[in-house]
């Protein structure tokens, strides 16, 4: 890859069929740099739980596209992972973090997605910009 | 992700290979909807487990709530990635875990 810094691309229908095919484009960008395995665990945890939501919810039940950007920062250990889709507009950052000290009958089923999502990375943003959901990580690795 | 399942009387043993993701999670979900009647202790081997994610957690959550009422549950030979989710949602503190 070129040092100088590289963005690769991948666009696929947003169906849960296709997160394995979308974990093998993220390695594909992250291909010259060596990760952990740790880091790699917590980027895949992110790209799924990121890649389900919008597989799930964002198109009801019609089919629609996911475009989804990698780059590496010039010079610097920063990746950068933006899903972009054309479905409902949804912000799943405003939704609350679960009380992970909670009793066991005080859990709901579900909720825990973005959690990990914000838990694993070192940044992320959410914008609404042309009739596009844009959702950005970055990740130190 | 491969399910291996052993009952024995009353208690089932299962062991899940590969990983419980958002594809896979529906596979644990029959069962757990469908083969525990009677059953009064479930044991999870999760040595080969290598990958757990939201879906999955979803999915041992309704296994624990269904065994708090029935019997127990207890999960078995969790690695540390796997370990780290658990303990990044809280899960950890109410899943019988031993390692």
């Amino acid at each position: 890859m070129d040092s100088r810094g590289e963005c690769k691309q991948i666009s696929v229908e947003a169906k849960l069929e296709n997160l394995e095919r979308v974990n093998e484009f993220v390695e594909y960008c992250l291909k010259d740099r060596d990760c952990s395995a740790k880091v790699k665990m917590q980027l895949e945890l992110v790209v799924e739980e990121i890649f389900t939501n919008i597989a799930n919810y964002a198109y009801g039940g019609n089919v629609g596209n996911v475009t989804i950007e990698g780059s590496l920062v010039d010079g610097t250990a920063k990746f950068k992972l933006k899903f972009m889709d054309r479905g409902v507009p949804y912000n799943p950052l405003e939704r609350p973090d679960p009380d992970i000290n909670a009793g066991i009958a005080d859990r709901p089923v579900g909720g825990l997605g973005i959690y990990l999502v914000k838990k694993n990375v070192d940044d992320v943003t959410y914008q609404h910009k042309d009739g596009q959901n844009i959702l950005t990580i970055e990740k130190i690795i | 992700m491969e399910i291996q399942k052993e009952l024995q009387g009353n208690k089932l043993n299962i062991s899940l290979i590969g990983r419980l993701d958002a594809v896979t999670a529906s596979q644990l979900d029959k069962v757990i909807q469908t083969e525990l009647t009677g059953i009064e202790e479930l044991n999870f081997d999760f040595s080969k487990l290598a990958f757990v994610a939201s879906a999955g957690l979803r999915i041992l959550l309704v296994a624990q709530k269904r065994m708090n009422k029935q019997g127990s549950m207890k999960i078995h030979h969790v690695n540390d990635d796997v370990m780290e989710v658990l303990e990044m949602t809280g899960f950890s503190n109410f899943l019988d875990i031993e390692n």
